[in-house]
């Protein structure tokens, strides 16, 4: 099923990910999001709790799901919604790149 | 959710009508008409579209890399697109008729549960091909 992905001590990937966010800019200050706070909120939900983590041990709940990068995308997305969408913002697609020939795309359907 | 995969592939072509003269020929293709053709190293990203199974996966990648490497990598890698390809005899192989070409084998040979969302065809940095599924 999972060939040399399920190795018993486990294997890393150098992740990328893509977050778009939708919305109108705000008449003030001409964004549709503040950029230093998308970085805060990136940093807080995923690059602290995720890099350099053995995901299947260390970040729940990869203890008990499998974390293919289709269920880390989920993941990340149930993290960063609440966080990111407002009145005049919402968070539109999480990519995540496994390598650079491989990407999910979740928009929480 | 969808999934996209990298695939390569190198072909030659040369891009020529029999419906033009040789000096139409030249000034509609340009350089592509050169007689003896040339070649592209192609990248094609193929997205799935679907929901993971309960082993987490929407698609079972070797499943995934079989289907395309049988339909689509094995005729056309190191081959002629003007000679080599039947899908594509009589046809000029622009990439927007690969594209063409490549979907079509793809969906006539496609036993995975994930639909064909879209494919992606990159004949340079600078060309780049999106041909949307558009079948059920």
């Amino acid at each position: 099923m999972y060939g040399a992905n399920a190795n018993p001590n486990g294997h890393g990937h150098n992740y990328v990910l893509e977050v778009t966010v939708e919305g109108e800019p705000d008449p003030l200050t001409g964004m549709v999001f503040d950029l230093r706070e998308l970085k805060q909120i990136l940093n807080e939900q995923v690059v602290e709790p995720m890099d350099h983590r053995f995901l299947n041990r260390e970040v729940p709940p990869f203890d008990r799901v499998v974390p293919t990068t289709e269920n880390l995308a989920v993941e990340i997305w149930n993290r960063l919604r609440p966080k990111i969408d407002r009145p005049n913002a919402r968070l539109q697609n999480v990519r995540l790149f496994e390598t650079a020939d491989l990407f999910v795309d979740y928009r929480g359907e | 959710m969808k999934l996209t995969r990298r695939y390569r592939f190198s072909a030659s072509h040369r891009l020529s009508t029999p419906r033009l003269s040789a000096e139409e020929n030249r000034r509609l293709y340009g350089k592509c008409n050169n007689p003896y053709g040339h070649g592209h190293d192609y990248v094609l990203d193929v997205t799935v579209e679907g929901a993971p199974d309960s082993y987490g996966q929407l698609v079972n990648r070797e499943v995934l890399d079989g289907l395309v490497a049988e339909r689509v990598l094995s005729r056309l890698d190191h081959r002629d697109l003007n000679t080599d390809v039947p899908e594509l005899a009589g046809v000029v192989p622009t990439t927007e008729n690969l594209a063409a070409a490549i979907e079509a084998a793809l969906l006539s040979g496609w036993n995975i549960a994930p639909r064909l969302s879209k494919i992606r065809v990159s004949e340079t940095d600078r060309n780049i091909f999106e041909l949307e599924n558009r079948n059920a």
